[in-house]
């Protein structure tokens, strides 16, 4: 099976698979690091509440949360084909991939940001933070290491995700396990596929760990 | 009513109340506060655990807005000021917590930095600056260390040194020690005092312990109930404690059991001018019937030795009488009390 075509095929999903997964996770933090903001600081016990503002973008984010990956990919295929052209390929994956990551780091960075002492936060009150000074130097300084863990975490889930939009004409390694294991009956093509993808997380995941703990001054 | 007392007033409180919640569940935390404090001194404010001392320190820089009442800091009211003045009032004042509330991602040094470079100070000017503090709070080898490498009374001289930064008028405490061991409280507080009389910066000390309202107030007000209690000159409220709250501070540490409930004992005082007889020993003597010693304590207020003695008195309202006309003969300062501490 390892003739040089496969090769190229199997690299080829590699960097799909890591184009995919890279540029939707950070598009998606920059969707989602200002929802898990504003999650946090208008709660009712946050620096700015505003309730309406607040249970509005939670119902949104469970919205789009409860809505599983493959079809929020059928629904917005209209989004899809509008932003890209196309419905089908590694970049037209994208699209979902960035609706669907999007609220879902929101919700991670707005856990993170709660791990932040009220406290701490008083104290950079008394001392005259505005409510922008407050976010830019003591929540997102204060809790970046477990930023930075979610950040791992949202980019193995987005991985996972780009892996079952080959079921629905994405590329990437996912595409090649799913075409020739379930499609050609060739499963030794999708164990090497699988084992990429394991190896992707892994890489993604010690990664994370690493970075964090580097930038972790808390114990 | 507050006595009147002399000197220019920082912080001037008038009729605040300050209500949590609203309708049936609303909690009155603070309830017609009038206070004064003046430049230059270091006020304590004592109560038990939720008595409301703490809003009421919170309600000095606005961290908690008055629900009615007027709070003016260097002649500016606080609640008159739009937005971002507020900011910059609060930039007059320091606060320091029990839980020290530094930021923890940050070193001591850039701790200090903080309020600096949040009201615009370029970075080499604030570590500058947070270097000389280091120095004044004594830490000048811990610049580079992380506040989880500090130890607890470490983590509050640098966050006494931060309060400072930005060369306030006022400093806050709000329970600056109670999470400090007896040995490093006592550092705190000397920091604390030196602060007051280098730098002239007033001290407002909010404390559950008498002790370090002892160690460093010269006036002190008692929060009980959400209201005032009690204000008055340190060694005044020692002396002569009028309210049940006043008392029961003072004898915190006496430890009186229950079983006193009812019963007559004298407060004897020796107010440093009459105390080198054997007061109790004679009276004893000269009254025939014992007494029981059920707590002594001395201290220096003020720099004046002052110390008192409580006593049960026998179950005899002759010897009672006997005893109050030998003190009164002796010129000693005497309270009888009913306990229900």
């Amino acid at each position: 099976m390892f003739n040089p075509q496969m090769l190229q095929l199997l690299l080829k999903g590699v960097w799909e698979t890591l184009y995919m997964t890279l540029i939707s996770t950070v598009l998606a933090y920059a969707l989602g690091l200002p929802i898990g903001v504003l999650l946090v600081v208008t709660a009712e016990d946050g620096i700015k509440p505003l309730a309406p503002l607040n249970r509005v973008l939670g119902v949104v984010v469970n919205v789009f949360r409860s809505v599983p990956f493959l079809i929020l990919m059928v629904c917005v295929l209209g989004v899809t084909r509008f932003i890209v052209g196309t419905t089908i390929g590694s970049t037209a994956t994208i699209v979902p991939l960035v609706i669907a990551a999007a609220p879902f780091i929101g919700r991670m960075i707005e856990s993170s940001l709660r791990e932040v002492d009220h406290g701490v936060i008083e104290a950079a009150q008394s001392m005259g933070a505005s409510n922008w000074q407050l976010i830019t130097r003591v929540l997102l300084p204060e809790s970046l290491p477990s930023l930075i863990t979610g950040a791992a975490i949202a980019t193995t889930t987005v991985l996972s995700y780009s892996a079952l939009a080959g079921a629905l004409g994405g590329g990437g390694l996912g595409a090649i396990a799913i075409n020739y294991g379930y499609y050609r009956y060739q499963p030794d093509v999708m164990w090497v596929a699988v084992v990429l993808l394991v190896l992707i997380v892994q890489i993604f995941q010690e990664g994370g760990d690493r970075l964090t703990a580097a930038c972790d001054k808390r114990s | 009513m507050e006595p009147a007392c002399s000197g220019t007033p920082i912080i001037t409180i008038r009729g605040l109340n300050k209500t949590f919640g609203a309708g049936d569940t609303a909690v009155t935390a603070l309830q017609g506060i009038d206070l004064t404090i003046f430049e230059g001194e270091v006020f304590g404010i004592i109560g038990l655990s939720g008595a409301g001392k703490s809003t009421l320190v919170r309600c000095m820089n606005h961290l908690e807005k008055p629900t009615e009442g007027s709070v003016t800091i260097a002649g500016k009211a606080l609640e008159a000021l739009p937005g971002k003045e507020l900011l910059l009032a609060r930039r007059g004042m320091g606060m320091i917590f029990q839980q020290f509330n530094l930021l923890m991602q940050r070193t001591a040094l850039q701790n200090i930095c903080f309020p600096l470079e949040i009201s615009g100070v370029s970075r080499a000017e604030a570590k500058k600056r947070a270097r000389e503090l280091l120095q004044i709070v004594d830490l000048a080898d811990k610049e580079k260390a992380y506040p989880a490498q500090l130890s607890g009374g470490q983590k509050q001289r640098v966050a006494i040194a931060r309060a400072l930064a930005a060369n306030p008028k006022v400093l806050l405490c709000d329970e600056a020690t109670s999470a400090l061991d007896p040995t490093t409280t006592r550092a705190i507080l000397d920091l604390l005092r030196e602060i007051n009389q280098r730098l002239g910066i007033t001290i407002v000390v909010i404390t559950h312990e008498m002790s370090v309202i002892e160690e460093i107030c010269s006036r002190v007000a008692i929060i009980d109930n959400s209201r005032i209690a009690e204000i008055g000159s340190v060694r005044d409220i020692f002396l002569k404690p009028r309210t049940d709250i006043a008392k029961k501070l003072l004898y915190a540490s006496g430890r009186l059991g229950e079983s006193l409930m009812g019963q007559r004992c004298l407060r004897i005082v020796f107010d440093g001018t009459k105390t080198t007889s054997p007061v109790i020993s004679n009276m004893v003597l000269e009254c025939g019937a014992p007494v029981n010693i059920l707590f002594a304590d001395t201290k220096t207020i003020d720099g004046k030795m002052v110390g008192y003695t409580l006593v049960q008195l026998p179950d005899s309202d002759q010897i009672i009488e006997k005893m109050k006309k030998y003190l009164t003969l002796h010129e000693i300062t005497y309270q009888e009390e009913a306990y229900h501490v």
